[in-house]
């Protein structure tokens, strides 16, 4: 298991550097190739106006005036051993994991992600929570009583779910929960400062989020079990006399359970990169409202910066997911 | 006699109140119990809810970030307007209504600028008393100091305008106060004691006091300027300090106690904080400005679907403010892509286009008023005229082509470029492709992203020739409200740039050029306006931009707050200097 997981550990360093390196070209070599020139590059940064001497200050101070391999270098650099910067008056030191500077209004991009990833956590896990919970209830109950009313309701209710987009629930359920009935905050309180202020506040988000994807979660665990439960093995522990909620619960549904956890694993991993349109929808200043950010201002930094923070979550989830497969499914094995 | 002197008072009272526009706040409820409106547009001719009730928690919310709250490190509009509270500028804008909001008056400084050497050189004594919020004192070398980082260190304070640096007489020497560390500076400002500061200029600026009205003169104490970090911990010269600053999610300011009031014949204090929420949904934003509870800071008016409410509703439209924002929505004539380089092709666009379908296009005339002028109704020099007027400002398909034969053309193929990202905008570029069908020019339609316009694209002559970018949308507002402000970027033949450039039409006309130069040496404001009025004129008889409408915000304003007054100074915002709490 350790030897596995080093091993993946690795593998994940080196496609975070083919993603950075990927990222890395997208902004800042394609322009290049486009035709664009650095002193372009350069003015997008300034205001209006500016002097020759204006600009050419500008490329120097972002590294622009330097061959694209050179700034790819110093960014790797940065994030392993830090990086000094001039922000005027004197030049300060970023201190590892050192991910640049906005091109916009030259703050730290790290500092800025790890203040806004506690928000980000707080809306992923606290949607995770409800749609797991409420997709796999729904599954397991359409799957037990097929055809049933119980398993239409929550079928339509599934399809209703993934068909609306988010822009519509979030802001119906903000006109509904903030303005008509005034029953949930709306301005985000830490969960170390006010746990009941924080869950009140996110509560709508949490459950706009969830209805979006307890949907694929009641269809995947429907289909899921209804495959399963109809496996020699079923028919196996009933023959031992278990009993009906033991043959569902540690027999059926632990096997149904493996695509759900791909797929769980999948969406966490991309929501902590940032839930855009939630966040937006939900004013959260999470790491999503930040890579919003990043491409209106064209700020190259802190788009670079989300990208791998997502790429990160990403290929984490993932090794989590590997290494759960082992635990819920006996049939695999990690060596 | 005691009857007759007490309805004299109310009389009096009654008419001052009628002459100065303004509406009580406390007895602000109509007959369901709700509170009632000072009636639509009433922010554009007075002061609604005029109080001086203390206390409570003012709230502005705001969908972006802005581009800094650092004095020296701002060009946005909103933060010309609210930065004011933390940072006093030498002159600023009177809170007034309308056009009257464009009266300069002193801050900072005591006085207006003296001007000596014809215009060329300008000095301003600053109040008595002026302090930090820590309590040290203000001096006119902080003045200078703020000038000299905002305008010459654009490396890493790079997103405020570089005026100074244009204007300021040895400039293009000083290297900037990050680099130059010698005690002297920038040797075109001298600071002779600690309460005046000169301005030695290149060339007569008679609107020097507007520039100085720009937050970039606000005091900077030069200890404790950490360049782009300074935004974290600005020194406050203003009615308000911060409290806290978290980048690009919310600001909170609070009573500075060393500001003195007897230093300030403008700000009153009011509320006990202010908080700045930032990337708010723009949604929600509308939705707590007609709860009363808070201010849409960008000022640009509530979204279209809001628009769809408001309008409709009595009551709620009575609580609104449908003002100019001083900008022109406009179509740029390339002059240097053929055949807009002959002036009967120019004038057979002018003729071709229905104005009214475009204002259609861009939300109706609650979001602008057809234009025929290139000055706006709320920028001083403005003078109603229509060179190319049609009936109904439909067109004029037979004159269109009449100018077309002129040019020796009967038909054109071109191009059209419009922002990507603002709809508005390419459904006025469709509309205008629609009716220069008509006539036989055959625009097609190129999108660029707003972020890239001006530095890549519509900004950069050769690519326009290259691309055939005959036709080019464009807005455009004042830095500063008078005529030079407007025209100056968008007319000058001299400030055409090979990138980042807003002289769209590539416009060079020497006459233009001299009037323009003539104007901003020219002491008397009368006389000053109407060089601006011939410009406007030139330019239309020259058929270079098309104007398509006089761009208008539709403001809802927020019921529970005092003081509201929108002011042409700062594109039909709210002035932000006095709002109040109504209750708290």
């Amino acid at each position: 298991m350790i030897s596995y997981i080093l091993r993946r550990t690795f593998a994940a360093v080196i496609l975070l550097l083919v993603v950075s390196a990927v990222t890395f070209a997208i902004f800042f070599l394609l322009p290049r190739l486009a035709g664009q020139t650095a002193d372009q590059l350069a003015q997008q940064y300034i205001g209006k106006a500016p002097s020759k001497a204006d600009i050419a200050a500008v490329k120097h101070n972002l590294g622009l005036d330097q061959p694209v391999y050179v700034q790819y270098w110093h960014f790797i650099k940065g994030i392993v051993a830090g990086a000094d910067y001039s922000i005027g008056p004197t030049t300060v030191h970023c201190d590892a994991p050192c991910f640049g500077y906005s091109f916009k209004n030259h703050q730290a991009v790290w500092p800025e992600l790890t203040s806004r990833l506690p928000i980000t956590l707080s809306l992923a896990v606290g949607a995770a929570v409800l749609w797991l919970v409420s997709g796999v209830i729904a599954g397991v109950i359409s799957a037990l009583k097929p055809r049933s009313v119980l398993d239409r309701a929550f079928m339509g209710i599934a399809l209703t779910g993934v068909s609306l987009p988010m822009f519509f629930t979030g802001n119906l359920a903000i006109l509904l929960f903030r303005y008509q009935w005034p029953i949930f905050g709306s301005e985000y309180v830490p969960l170390t400062e006010n746990p009941s202020q924080w869950a009140n506040t996110l509560f709508p988000a949490w459950c706009s989020l969830a209805l979006l994807y307890s949907a694929i979660y009641a269809r995947l665990t429907r289909s899921g079990m209804l495959e399963t439960m109809n496996e020699d093995f079923i028919r196996t522990a009933r023959a031992k006399g278990l009993r009906e909620g033991t043959v569902i619960t540690r027999h059926g549904l632990r096997a149904a359970l493996t695509p759900i956890i791909t797929v769980f694993g999948m969406d966490i991993g991309l929501l902590l990169g940032g839930a855009v349109i939630t966040e937006s929808v939900f004013s959260l200043h999470g790491i999503g409202q930040y890579a919003v950010q990043g491409i209106t201002d064209n700020d190259l930094p802190k788009i670079l910066g989300v990208t791998l923070l997502a790429a990160f979550f990403v290929v984490i989830a993932n090794l989590v997911v590997d290494v759960l497969y082992a635990a819920a499914d006996p049939r695999v094995r990690l060596s | 006699m005691r009857r007759s002197a007490l309805a004299a008072i109310a009389a009096i009272g009654s008419a001052s109140l009628l002459i100065a526009g303004c509406s009580k706040a406390d007895d602000n409820k109509n007959e369901n119990g709700n509170t009632k409106s000072a009636g639509a547009n009433a922010a554009t001719k007075g002061v609604v809810n005029a109080s001086d009730k203390k206390g409570g928690t003012l709230t502005y919310e705001l969908s972006d970030v802005p581009d800094s709250f650092d004095p020296g490190n701002t060009y946005y509009a909103y933060m010309y307007n609210l930065s004011r509270l933390w940072a006093r500028p030498l002159m600023t804008f009177k809170p007034g209504a309308g056009e009257e909001g464009n009266t300069l008056v002193p801050d900072l400084a005591a006085g207006k600028g003296v001007p000596s050497d014809g215009g060329k050189t300008w000095t301003y004594k600053l109040r008595p008393g002026l302090k930090y919020e820590d309590g040290s004192p203000i001096t006119s070398k902080d003045v200078k100091y703020a000038v000299e980082r905002s305008n010459f260190a654009r490396d890493v304070l790079s997103l405020g305008p570089n005026y100074f640096q244009q204007f300021m007489a040895d400039a293009d020497k000083y290297k900037g106060p990050y680099k130059d560390k010698s005690a002297k500076g920038l040797s075109s400002i001298e600071t002779p004691d600690d309460t005046t500061v000169v301005f030695h200029l290149k060339q007569a600026f008679q609107e020097f006091d507007y520039l100085v009205a720009a937050p970039q003169t606000a005091p900077v104490p030069q200890a404790k300027d950490k360049g782009v970090d300074y935004v974290k911990h600005i020194v406050s010269s203003g009615s308000y300090k911060f409290q806290s600053y978290e980048d690009g999610k919310q600001a909170v300011l609070v009573r500075n106690e060393n500001w003195d009031a007897k230093t300030d014949p403008l700000r009153k204090q009011l509320p006990d904080k202010i908080v700045v929420n930032l990337k708010v949904n723009p949604e929600t934003i509308d939705q707590d400005v007609l709860a009363g509870k808070a201010i849409d800071l960008a000022g640009a008016g509530v979204q279209a679907s809001t628009q769809a409410d408001v309008v409709t509703d009595p009551d709620k439209k009575a609580g609104t403010d449908n003002t100019f924002g001083g900008r022109l929505v406009y179509m740029a004539i390339n002059t240097k892509v053929a055949p807009f380089d002959k002036i009967e092709c120019r004038k057979a666009v002018q003729y071709a286009i229905d104005k009214v379908s475009v204002q259609t296009a861009e939300g109706g005339p609650i979001r602008g008023e057809i234009a025929s002028t290139v000055l706006p109704p709320d920028i001083p020099g403005y003078a109603k005229s229509d060179v190319y007027a049609t009936s109904g400002n439909k067109g004029d398909v037979a004159k269109a082509k009449e100018q077309l034969k002129a040019c020796g053309k009967s038909s054109i193929s071109t191009n059209i470029s419009a922002r990507s990202d603002r709809p508005q905008e390419i459904d006025a570029a469709t509309a205008i492709i629609n009716s220069l069908k008509k006539v036989g020019i055959n625009a097609s339609l190129k999108q660029y992203p707003s972020g890239k316009y001006f530095t890549d694209y519509a900004g950069v002559p050769k690519f326009t020739e290259k691309q055939n970018l005959g036709l080019i949308m464009m807005q455009w507002g004042a830095d500063w409200p008078s005529g030079y402000g407007f025209l100056q970027q968008i007319l000058n033949g001299k400030a055409i740039s090979q990138s980042g450039n807003t002289n769209l039409a590539q416009y060079d006309n020497k006459d233009v050029n001299a009037l323009l130069g003539k104007a901003i040496g020219t002491q008397d404001t009368t006389e000053r306006n109407s060089l601006y009025t011939q410009i406007d004129k030139k330019t239309m008889d020259d058929a270079v931009l098309v104007p398509l409408t006089y761009f208008k915000v539709l403001l809802a304003r927020p019921q529970n707050y005092t003081n509201l007054v929108s002011t042409a100074a700062f594109s039909g915002q709210y002035d932000y200097l006095n709002i109040g709490v109504a209750s708290k």
